[in-house]
């Protein structure tokens, strides 16, 4: 179950809770873009991806337990 | 990479002693620093050195119908000229880059960088730069975000709105983005009280010292150098590649001391067009900027126009909150706004939240980051709003933020769930601390703020080695801007058992080190300090193993303790210990040198949490606010080098301080900037200020092996807020327009 | 356009050098005598960044010009420690962490040492007042401020 920020619910048709089989990080996000076609073009402008309340900008293989809170960010900059 | 192991031998909760962590040594590259030593960006030279120099638009606007560079190459001295034609069409990464460090088809902005020259003198370069001839169309323009999101705005870029754009807006907005949950008109419907106001604040430089400055030499062979003052060389190198069409190992950089940073060079300017230079004259090439550059041409932060929208109850809860943040980025995109609305309400703990961030572009400079970049203004429209709510239920505002603060288990306003955080320690701390009880004199107010930001990881390679005497050398390639080597001297000591002057840290070039993030986003003294610590685990298992060779013994009954390796346990054997100088000495015979190296992408960084508290006094006759007692208060996780992380707390809310009162960025009709040098663009000096008291709390991150969190950024989050909130106490009128200078502070006392 | 000849003593060494007309003592120092301590923030006055002593008077580097310095005794912050004995201020400036980036400390130090000279007991207002043009963008001014208290009760002791 991945959670998705507001405006990117015009390609989940409207949901914010979202169901995507994934073990990796990789796999949640191959499978947001199958799922959600129209979710693509932000996925390559790039996202942050919070597992568990922790920041994950790259890592694929970052594991997902089936009960992590798994929330997609914009993607986090800093100065 | 998982990264929340356990120090070995340290229980689970058990808070670890340290021996070197937490002290205050004298840092490595001091005595260069005070004695003029240090060698920052400009005070490199070369043999045969050509001076560079741009040429900037001096319209807001204008296309570029053509460049006659001819009169300036016939002069004597002049070794070559380049402008957009001397540059390829680059990667498409990297094309806005490109364009903001050399206009192609149009100067976007008042600066923005048209040719540029390099000749055997600064004087002969000065000169050339008025025979080259360029012929503009000006356009109109436009830099006001709320100007430039009307339909009829005159545009920067055709076609530049994504699919998140609504209809019915100009085509300057580049992205619209949404946070939040629940149910915000229902979450109003129930409040006591709904208020809404609406801010503005202007756009700031971050202002470090030292104008941005480097030194390219390039062959025809595409093999070269260069030495720049930058947050991150390995960006620097990968950047310049990209736009010269060169691979990335045959360019190596090397950072100079850096002069300041706070964001603003975690990009590049200069640098490919020093090397464009070079490679045309083939000699090396030196470029510095002007402070007039630097304000006209380099990284101000965005300027803002928000709503703030919150519900709250006559007991101080929050029903609801939503905010709309419209911030301009720029001749390109990419301003903050959406970190602004990730941010905005993160400090607490809601039913019913909704933020939607505009990215708008304008003829300005392209925003670089700032400190915490797009937090700040948020924080600034959101604390007011919470603020006035308070005050008008007669409530005490530490109260009512700590009955809404965010706390482990709380959904965040952006999405996760929070972790253990340290926000309510640092509120409860300022309740508990004598500045809020203290006595306020006339004229003077007192206001509070919270301030939340994020901090990252990212990719990081540290080598550690150890000489045949047993000192220790560390390699890592951040630039320190703020005592960082010191830290990372210190980590390698602890986990070593050694004394810290048996560390030299150093900042390797980008032939030395694999990838490195640049330094922002707080992330040295987590992320450096993460793989320094594991550098050094891993050189610890190297010399077990050489002691366990002497010995005769498995390697893993050897452990590491107190600089030493014992045998681990009665049952290995009785063994005096060998201390790291004994092992050093012996390298050669077991096996040969010792070192310990680690790379990472130091992922799942956590977040940080601070609170200030202000006391100001306006002057009712000339609206003028001097600023009389502040103290920060903000979560550390574990404080590695006291003395600096104060030193971040201070500097974070002094330049908040500036921001508040009296820095900004003016336009005049002609979209020009008015005010490009440190006369007109007043940043905070000695005199304005007192001293700014610190209380660093230490609530260690699970993340890290010894608890520590990035504190670079979170402290310029809370001050406009904090200080807004103490003028409008001392004024007795809300002020919603930064900076509140004093022809501002004046006209709002006066019309009540 | 003929350079001028100009004879200095620079940090006690006779010095001599030619230089252009319009060129400035900063650009001197920095780029004709490699004291690439002194530097360069603004080149307008306004930073402090490039303070020297000339005559032990305090001066912005980039607003003097180098022709100006014929005949002058020029102080600047290569000059400051007694061969491997560090200035006091200087001292007081490590042990106070009263640099972050450091850029600025070389400007603050040559102003802080002129404000002892004139002043050996300057109130914080005082201090904070002479060194008001001196930015700094790091710091926040606290621990700067502490560090030339501490060292001005120092100096005082010693005396
Ligand atoms: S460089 Fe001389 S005052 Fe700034
Ligand atoms: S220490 Fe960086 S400007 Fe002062």
């Amino acid at each position: 179950m991945v959670r998705i920020w507001g405006s990117l619910t015009s390609a989940t048709d409207g949901q914010a809770d979202v169901e995507i089989e994934a073990t990796t990080l990789k796999e949640l996000l191959d499978g947001l873009s199958e799922k959600y076609p129209a979710i693509r073009p932000q996925l390559q402008r790039g996202v942050s991806v919070s597992i568990d309340g922790k920041i994950y900008n790259d890592s694929w293989f970052q594991p997902i337990k089936p009960d992590s809170e798994v929330v997609l960010l914009r993607r986090i900059v800093g100065g | 990479m998982p990264l929340d192991d356990q120090t070995p031998g340290q229980k689970p909760g058990e808070a670890r002693q340290f021996k070197v962590v937490g002290t205050r040594p004298l840092r490595p590259d001091g005595i260069d620093k005070v004695t003029g030593r240090a060698r920052f960006g400009a005070d490199m030279s070369a043999p045969g050195m050509l001076i560079g120099r741009v040429l900037r638009s001096p319209h807001a606007h204008a296309r570029i119908r053509s460049i006659d560079a001819s009169k300036a190459e016939a002069l004597e001295g002049v070794k070559a000229v380049v402008t957009r034609a001397d540059f390829g069409a680059g990667d498409d990464d990297v094309a806005d880059i490109l364009d903001n460090c050399m206009a192609g088809e149009k100067a976007l902005y008042d600066g923005h960088a048209v040719a540029a020259v390099a000749a055997t003198s600064a004087a002969i370069a000065r000169k050339a730069l008025k025979l080259i001839d360029v012929d503009y169309e000006t356009l109109p323009h436009v830099v006001d975000v709320d100007a430039a999101m009307k339909p009829d705005a005159p545009v920067l870029h055709e076609g530049l709105s994504d699919e998140t754009v609504p209809d019915g807006v100009s085509q300057n907005v580049v992205h619209r983005v949404e946070f939040g949950h629940g149910d915000v008109e229902a979450g109003f419907a129930k409040a006591d009280k709904v208020l809404e106001r609406s801010f503005k604040t202007a756009a700031t430089h971050q202002g470090y010292i030292e104008p941005h400055a480097c030194l390219a030499t390039m062959g025809t062979d595409g093999i070269a150098d260069l030495w720049v003052c930058t947050q991150g060389h390995y960006m620097v190198r990968n950047t310049c590649a990209a736009i010269l069409g060169i691979d990335q190992g045959k360019l190596r950089v090397t950072a100079s001391e850096i002069g300041g940073g706070f964001g603003g060079k975690t990009t590049v300017f200069l640098e490919p067009v020093a090397l464009a230079l070079s490679r045309k004259a083939n000699r090396p090439v030196k470029m510095t900027m002007t402070r007039e550059e630097v304000l006209r041409a380099t990284g101000p932060t965005s300027s803002t126009s928000i709503d703030v929208k919150i519900g709250m109850n006559k007991d101080g809860k929050i029903t609801a909150a939503s905010a709309d943040l419209r911030y301009q980025g720029g001749a390109y995109q990419g301003s903050p706004a959406d970190m602004g609305s990730m941010t905005a309400f993160a400090p607490y703990d809601l039913e019913n939240v909704k933020t939607v961030g505009w990215d708008v572009v304008t003829n300005r400079p392209k925003a670089a980051a700032y400190r915490a970049p797009g937090a700040p203004m948020a924080a600034f429209a959101v604390e007011s709003v919470v603020d006035e709510l308070a005050k008008g239920f007669g409530l005490d505002p530490l109260d009512v933020r700590l009955k809404n603060a965010a706390r482990e288990g709380t959904k965040s306003s952006y999405g996760p769930t929070f972790p253990a955080i340290g926000l309510e320690a640092t509120l409860q701390a300022a309740k508990d601390h004598p500045h809020w009880k203290a006595p306020l004199g006339p004229n003077q107010g007192r206001g509070v703020a919270c301030g939340f930001w994020f901090n990252f990881g990212g990719d990081t390679c540290v080598s550690l080695n150890i000489t045949p005497d047993g000192t220790v050398t560390l390699s890592e390639g951040n630039p320190d801007i703020g005592g960082s080597r010191a830290s990372m001297s210190m980590m390698a000591a602890e986990e070593l058992g050694i004394p810290y002057d048996q560390v030299r840290t150093v900042i390797a070039d980008t032939g030395a080190l694999g990838q490195n993030e640049v330094t922002d986003g707080s992330r040295v003294t987590f992320a450096v300090g993460l793989a320094t610590i594991k550098a050094a685990r891993n050189a610890k298992k190297v010399l077990c193993e050489r002691a366990a060779m002497v010995w005769g013994i498995d390697p893993e009954a050897v452990e590491w303790a107190d600089g030493c390796a014992r045998p681990a346990g009665d049952n290995a054997g009785k063994f005096p210990p060998m201390s790291l100088k004994e092992i050093a000495a012996i390298a050669s015979n077991t096996g040969g040198p010792v070192a310990g190296h680690f790379e990472v992408n130091a992922e799942g960084a956590g977040v940080s949490f601070a609170t200030h508290m202000v006391d100001t006094e306006v002057d009712p006759e000339t609206g003028a606010v001097k600023v009389v007692r502040y103290t920060v208060f903000q979560d550390a996780g574990k404080a590695v080098h006291p003395a600096y992380v104060e030193g971040q707390f201070q500097g974070g809310a002094v330049q908040g301080i500036g921001w508040a009162l009296n820095e900004e960025y003016i336009y005049g009709e002609d979209g020009r900037l008015q005010n490009p040098g440190f006369l007109d663009y007043r940043i905070p000096v000695a005199s304005d200020l007192p001293m700014i008291d610190t209380v660093i709390l230490e609530i260690p991150n699970p993340g890290h092996p010894y608890g520590v969190r990035g504190v670079g950024e979170t402290s310029i989050v809370p001050p406009l807020a904090a200080i807004a909130n103490s003028v409008s106490e001392a004024a007795g009128v809300r002020m919603t327009d930064l900076p509140m200078s004093p022809p501002k502070v004046l006209a709002a006392i006066q019309n009540g | 356009m003929s350079q001028i000849h100009v004879t200095t003593k620079i940090n006690g060494d006779t010095t001599e050098y030619l230089c252009d007309p319009e060129e400035t003592l900063l650009d001197v120092l920095r780029d004709r005598l490699a004291l690439t301590g002194a530097k360069e923030g603004c080149g307008t006055g306004d930073c402090g960044a490039c303070s020297v002593t000339v005559d032990g008077r305090l001066v912005c580097s980039c607003l003097t010009l180098g022709a100006e310095a014929d005949g002058c005794e020029i102080d600047t912050i290569e000059g400051m420690a007694d061969g491997e004995k560090l200035h006091p201020l200087q001292q007081k400036f490590l042990e106070h962490a009263a640099l972050q980036c450091g850029i600025c400390t070389p400007g603050i130090l040559v102003a802080a040492k002129s404000l002892l000279e004139k002043n050996p007991s300057p109130t914080e207002e005082e201090a904070r007042y002479w060194l008001a043009g001196n930015l700094c963008r790091c710091t926040g001014y606290d621990k700067i401020i502490r560090a030339v208290m501490d060292a001005a009760e120092e100096m005082r002791r010693a005396s």
